[in-house]
This record gives C-alpha cells, sequence and structure tokens, in this order.
C-alpha cells in the first residue's frame, strides 16, 4: 500500500515533516521547561521503541523524537500520553496526542525556583500562559525570563517576560558597605549611589533586577511583596527582518500580561494575512501592515494595568532588514 | 520556679509583660531574604507566642537592639550639638543560650573594656533576658564545643513550647514575673529548659597558636574563596565592631548629624587609614584575623573565646566557607607547628 498522508494534518498532531520519506519526529511540549523524571524516561522509551534512539532538544526546551515511521503515529500518541499528563497541556482528546503545533513552546528560565537572581517562577507562569493559549494554530511565541539577564532570550519572542522586583530599602539597617552600589554597576545598570552614607536608587534606571537585594548583607534591600514584570513585544528571527523585542511595559502585573497576551491572539485572527503560507506570519508583520495604534488598541481592550505599570507610548522596532538590502559595508 | 501553662495563658503573661517591657524577639520576615520568596528570620519587637519564630534558628541575632546596625548619636549645627533622643523603655529580648552566652562577650568589649561605652550602657541598662528553650541543635550549630549550649541564670524566665500539647513550660527567676505566671493559672512544676546535648559539627580550639600559623597558607584559600561581603560579621552575635560616620545635610551643609554603623572586618575599607595604607588587604589575611579574635585574641584578654559556636556564619556564607572547618584547620596548623612540623609558610 502506497502512503497516503495528510501532511497538514500531521503538522498539527505536533509531528515533524521530516526530509526523510516516511519519517516524522514527535514534538513533545514542556511549558516551562520543567517534566518529572519519569516523563523523560518514557520520552527515552519511545525513542526506543518507535524512533531511531535518538533523542533531539530543542531550542524551545521541546524534545523531539526523531525517525518514527509514520504509520507509528497512533501508537506514539497512546505512549506519550502520560507525558502529556505530567505536563498539564490542554488536549482535546486523550490518546490522540497533542492538539495543535502553532502557538510553540512556552520557554522559561529556571526563574526563582534555581536561580539566585530569579524574580518570579517562571515555569509556573509558563504553564498558566500554555493553558490559557494552547492549543492554538496561530505562530506565536511567548517566553518567560525571571530577571532582566535574559538568560531565556525572550527578546526573539513575540511576547517576552522578565521578572521584576521593585527593590525596598530600610536605611535603619544600612551600613554603607556600599556593595549594593558595586554589584549594580559590575552586573547590572549602575542605578544606585551613595549619598551621605545611604544609598539612593535612581528609580528611572533601576531596572528591578534584584542584584542589590542578593548582595545586601544585612537585609537593608528587600524585595517587593509583588512581583513585577517587564513585558517586551515582537521580536524575532527569520529570513526578512531578525529583531530584538522592544520594550512595551515595565512594573506590569501577572493579570494584565495574561490579558494582553490573550487579546493580541484575537487582533492576529483578525489580520492575519488570509493567504499567509501555512497560516503562519509572525505578528510583527500584521503590525507593520495595521500600524501600532491598530494593535495597542486591539491589545489594550479591557486591560486593567496595576497603578504600576508604565506603558511606552510609541514602540519602533529595529534589526537587519534583509529583505532590502543584503550588503556588508 | 517553674510553671507550665497553655499557650493562652502565655499570651496572658506576655500581655501583661507588654504593659512594662518592649518583647524583642526572632521574628520570621516573610520573602524578606535576598533570594525571592525566601523568608529571613531576623529581631522585632512582637506582642503575642505566635509572632516568635521558635521553629528556625534566626539568621541575624538579636544584637541590632544593642548595638544597632546604623544609629544616629547626636545632631549638630555650628556651635551645638544635641544628642539623639533614644528609647527609654525596658525591653525584654528572647534568645537562645549561645546568644545569652554572646551577651556575655558584648558586655565584655563594651563595658569591661578599660572603660564603659554610654550608647551601649543606655541601651544595655533597659535590657533583661527570656531563654528560648533549645531542644534541638540545628545545622552548623556548634555551641557544645564552645560551651555555650547550657544558660542557668541571667534570664527573668524562659521558654519552652510544646506545639502539640499547646503547652508552655517556663523556668521562672524573677518573682515579680512569676505572679504574672500564678495570676494566668500556670500550674507550677520542674522546669528544667531544654538545652542542646550534641551538636554534628564540634570543632577544637587551640589553647596556643604560635606564630607561625599566620603566616601559614591555609589562609591563601580564603583569598581565593571568599568574596569579603561580610556577611558573616552582620549575623554574628558577638560582632562588635562599628565606624563612625560625620554627615553633612545636603540641603544645608552647616548642619549635620554623626552616626555609628555596624562594620565588619571582612569588608572593604575596614583598616584603610590616612595616605591609603591597609593593613590586611588579602581576604584569607581578613579571614585570619576574624578567626584568631573569635577564637584565640579576644579569649587572652577577657579568658574566654568570644565565639559562641551558633554557626550563623556558616549558615549565611554565600561561598559555602565554614568557620568551623577554620577553627579545626587552625588547631591542626597550631598542633603541627607546635610540634615543628610547620606546614607551608609565606615569607
Amino acid at each position: 500500500m502506497s502512503k497516503d498522508i495528510n501532511t497538514k494534518v500531521l503538522k498539527k498532531n505536533a509531528f515533524r515533516y521530516s526530509k526523510v520519506r516516511g519519517e516524522t519526529a514527535s514534538r513533545i511540549r514542556i511549558p516551562g521547561g520543567v517534566i518529572n523524571a519519569q516523563s523523560m524516561a518514557k520520552i527515552a522509551e519511545v525513542a526506543e521503541k518507535f524512533g531511531d534512539g535518538t533523542i533531539f532538544l530543542t531550542n524551545r526546551q521541546g524534545v523531539e523524537i526523531p525517525g518514527i515511521a509514520m504509520e507509528d503515529i497512533p501508537e506514539v500518541n497512546k505512549a506519550i500520553q502520560s507525558i502529556i499528563d505530567d505536563s498539564g497541556v490542554n488536549q482535546a482528546e486523550r490518546d490522540k496526542g497533542y492538539p495543535a503545533a502553532g502557538t510553540r513552546n512556552v520557554v522559561a528560565c529556571p526563574g526563582k525556583r534555581l536561580c539566585p537572581f530569579g524574580c518570579f517562577d517562571t515555569t509556573d507562569f509558563a504553564r498558566k500562559m500554555d493553558k490559557m493559549v494552547f492549543p492554538n494554530n496561530l505562530h506565536v511565541k511567548i517566553a518567560f525570563t525571571g530577571c532582566s539577564n535574559d538568560c531565556a532570550k525572550v527578546r526573539m519572542d513575540d511576547f517576552g517576560i522578565i521578572g521584576m522586583t521593585e527593590p525596598q530599602y530600610d536605611p535603619s539597617r544600612c551600613v554603607s558597605c556600599e556593595q549594593c552600589i558595586k554589584y549594580c554597576r559590575i552586573r547590572s545598570v549602575g542605578a544606585l549611589s551613595l549619598v551621605n552614607g545611604k544609598v539612593v536608587r535612581d528609580t528611572n534606571l533601576c531596572i528591578g533586577c534584584g542584584v542589590c537585594v542578593a548582595y545586601c548583607p544585612t537585609r537593608a534591600w528587600t524585595r517587593s511583596k509583588e512581583h513585577y514584570f517587564r513585558l517586551v513585544l515582537l521580536g524575532r528571527t527569520g529570513k526578512k527582518n531578525p529583531r530584538l523585542a522592544e520594550d512595551f511595559i515595565k512594573w506590569a502585573d501577572e493579570q494584565s500580561i495574561l490579558d494582553i497576551v490573550k487579546n493580541a491572539y484575537a487582533y492576529v485572527e483578525e489580520y492575519i494575512d488570509p493567504n499567509a503560507l501555512e497560516g503562519k506570519e509572525h505578528i510583527g508583520y500584521i503590525v507593520d501592515r495595521t500600524g501600532f495604534d491598530e494593535f495597542l488598541k486591539w491589545i489594550m481592550r479591557d486591560v486593567k494595568l496595576n497603578e504600576k505599570a508604565e506603558v511606552a507610548s510609541r514602540v519602533y522596532w529595529s534589526g537587519k532588514h534583509y529583505d532590502r538590502s543584503n550588503e556588508l559595508k | 520556679m517553674g510553671y507550665v501553662l497553655s499557650k493562652e495563658a502565655f499570651d496572658e503573661v506576655l500581655g501583661k509583660l507588654s504593659e512594662d517591657f518592649l518583647l524583642y524577639s526572632p521574628v520570621r520576615k516573610i520573602g524578606e531574604g535576598c533570594y525571592t520568596d525566601v523568608d529571613v528570620v531576623r529581631y522585632d519587637f512582637v506582642k503575642s507566642l505566635d509572632e516568635i519564630e521558635l521553629e528556625a534558628k534566626s539568621n541575624y541575632a538579636f544584637k541590632e537592639l544593642l548595638t544597632p546596625l546604623s544609629q544616629t548619636l547626636f545632631f549638630f549645627t555650628e556651635n551645638e550639638t544635641k544628642e539623639a533622643d533614644s528609647d527609654t523603655r525596658d525591653v525584654i529580648i528572647f534568645l537562645r543560650s549561645c546568644d545569652m552566652h554572646a551577651v556575655k562577650r558584648l558586655d565584655a568589649i563594651y563595658l569591661e573594656n578599660k572603660f564603659a561605652d554610654p550608647f551601649y550602657e543606655r541601651v544595655r541598662k533597659r535590657v533583661k533576658f527570656a531563654l528560648i528553650g533549645c531542644g534541638h541543635s540545628f545545622e552548623n550549630c556548634f555551641c557544645v564545643s564552645m560551651k555555650s549550649n547550657v544558660t542557668t541564670d541571667g534570664y527573668l524566665f524562659s521558654l519552652d513550647f510544646d506545639r502539640d500539647a499547646g503547652q508552655v513550660s517556663c523556668d521562672v527567676k524573677d518573682e515579680d514575673i512569676a505572679k504574672l505566671f500564678e495570676e494566668a493559672g500556670a500550674s507550677a512544676a520542674d522546669v528544667v529548659p531544654s538545652s542542646v546535648t550534641e551538636n554534628d559539627t564540634k570543632v577544637t580550639v587551640p589553647d596556643v597558636v604560635p606564630n607561625a600559623v599566620y603566616k601559614d597558607k591555609l589562609w591563601d584559600e580564603y583569598t581565593a574563596r571568599c568574596i569579603k561581603c561580610g556577611r558573616c560579621n552582620f549575623v554574628c552575635p558577638t560582632c562588635t565592631c562599628y565606624t563612625m560616620q560625620d554627615i553633612f545635610y545636603t540641603d544645608n551643609g552647616r548642619v549635620g548629624e554623626r552616626r555609628r554603623v555596624g562594620s565588619s572586618c571582612m569588608v572593604d575599607g575596614y583598616t584603610n587609614v590616612a595616605g591609603g595604607g591597609e593593613y590586611r588587604r588579602t581576604n584569607g589575611e581578613r579571614m585570619r584575623f576574624k578567626t584568631l579574635h573569635k577564637i584565640y585574641d579576644f579569649s587572652k584578654r577577657f579568658g574566654y573565646d568570644m565565639c559562641v559556636g551558633c554557626g550563623r556564619c556558616d549558615d549565611v556564607c554565600p561561598e559555602y566557607i565554614s568557620f568551623a572547618n577554620i577553627i579545626n584547620k587552625v588547631n591542626a596548623a597550631a598542633k603541627a607547628a607546635a610540634a615543628g612540623e610547620g606546614g607551608a609558610q609565606h615569607d
């Protein structure tokens, strides 16, 4: 019997179209980058049983199991059910694998679970975000990183969420050791200075990374009770115009971030090029077409920003325009 | 006089005590540690048993009341000075046995060291103590080695709380306070404050440290490992160093204040002198100074070691340097030097 495979269905079911005819790869979704060891063992088991015995670790913290024969897809979908259960990914029907692949795995750095500088539980927020947006066929990339160091490279994503803390200063506990000043200068932006033996924070320069808090030996610096976020928008890789995401809001709260991303999906549904190849179009190109103001109107609809949030009035992106010139100067 | 009473009755006693005393105890500060959503236990004022952190060792010691991290001593104008107002209320500090022993060290430095420091003396006179029973050793404690594990006097009352039974046991030393316990319906009982009898961490303090140890290469490791953050000093219940700051207000430089702020022999600037001199430049030299002060030099003057073995320095060190281990290394080096088998030496 010759193969008769609907590749569009295959791809939406999170199986890769491979250059090797008749073969595919199962794409395991791991929002927030954490799964239990049993799931990892299951991935190894599937790779041994159905794949070629290798496992590919993707750039977005997913796992791909290559070398799977296309006819084994139904069996593989059954085998990976326990992984889907573990990772808490929304599913349409049990034992049928993933219901979509468009919206990419939601990435998270280790965050506050492990990292001394992580300002929030990146995995937890990533999972919450995934619960809200997935399954969805729109090509959207979302990533979370614990602090402005951006180890998760969220500025390459459509929506980058960067943890922030607002340093709280108790001058009565400060002994002018100046370590906060030193480490802010070395590790961060140099927002602190000493005035009359006490530390002054330049609130405009401060990026809320919490380095001062981590290095304070007396607890004169502590973290704000609230966890805050910087939202950066519409970074991307790609052949036309790769670019870094730009700052949109700082000191935002969690709910505002969730609402904005949800609204952005509605905006894309409305304005995506109906003839986009495979239904995929980076949001940034859509915004280039509609103008930023229209995008802003959509994403801020019914968003009740927390009081502390500061919003950019206009956002400009740069990056290399290969579609205009590839000349080296 | 020993008493056993319910948690509620004990709170009644605390309520009565609050009329005459401020109560200063370990308190869990939610999310105020140096990492996200990590707590810190440090001292603050309380009114009830629930506010007192009894489960964990306090990360910072009680000394912040006696020797504040930052204290304005007086204000000055052109020709006059005015001493800063100070609280006149009496205080009961709740602390464990090791810290009771630390009080003795602070007193030695500030009251018995040739002359009494008036600012310390002023606050010290207002302070009394309540002993927190210590039923088990915490990580890094070495109180038994430093002989600070048992306290038999110097406190108004002790406190052991059996959470499951909801029962508080107190050894009350003060007659007026005993009356409060009786009024609250406490029943008489034989009470001995619980104390630690063994720690996992054990140290041997050398009797004599030959000069060769001062130049031993063992200190070099700490030049490489230590980041001179001074956390070990700031959490230590017996570190007493401070520095002075004269501040001229920015909007009127003819007026200002003199402050005393906590200092650390590990951080930059501690031994800076006029002309750019710096007596102990490397972190290893600073570690040597601190170590020998804690377990040798102080003892030569006062007859007992400064270190009480609370282990807070080991708890807090971001570089996992163990002070307990340093003591043992010094002991080994001292023995070797005494036997004429000194380790590698600096010139």
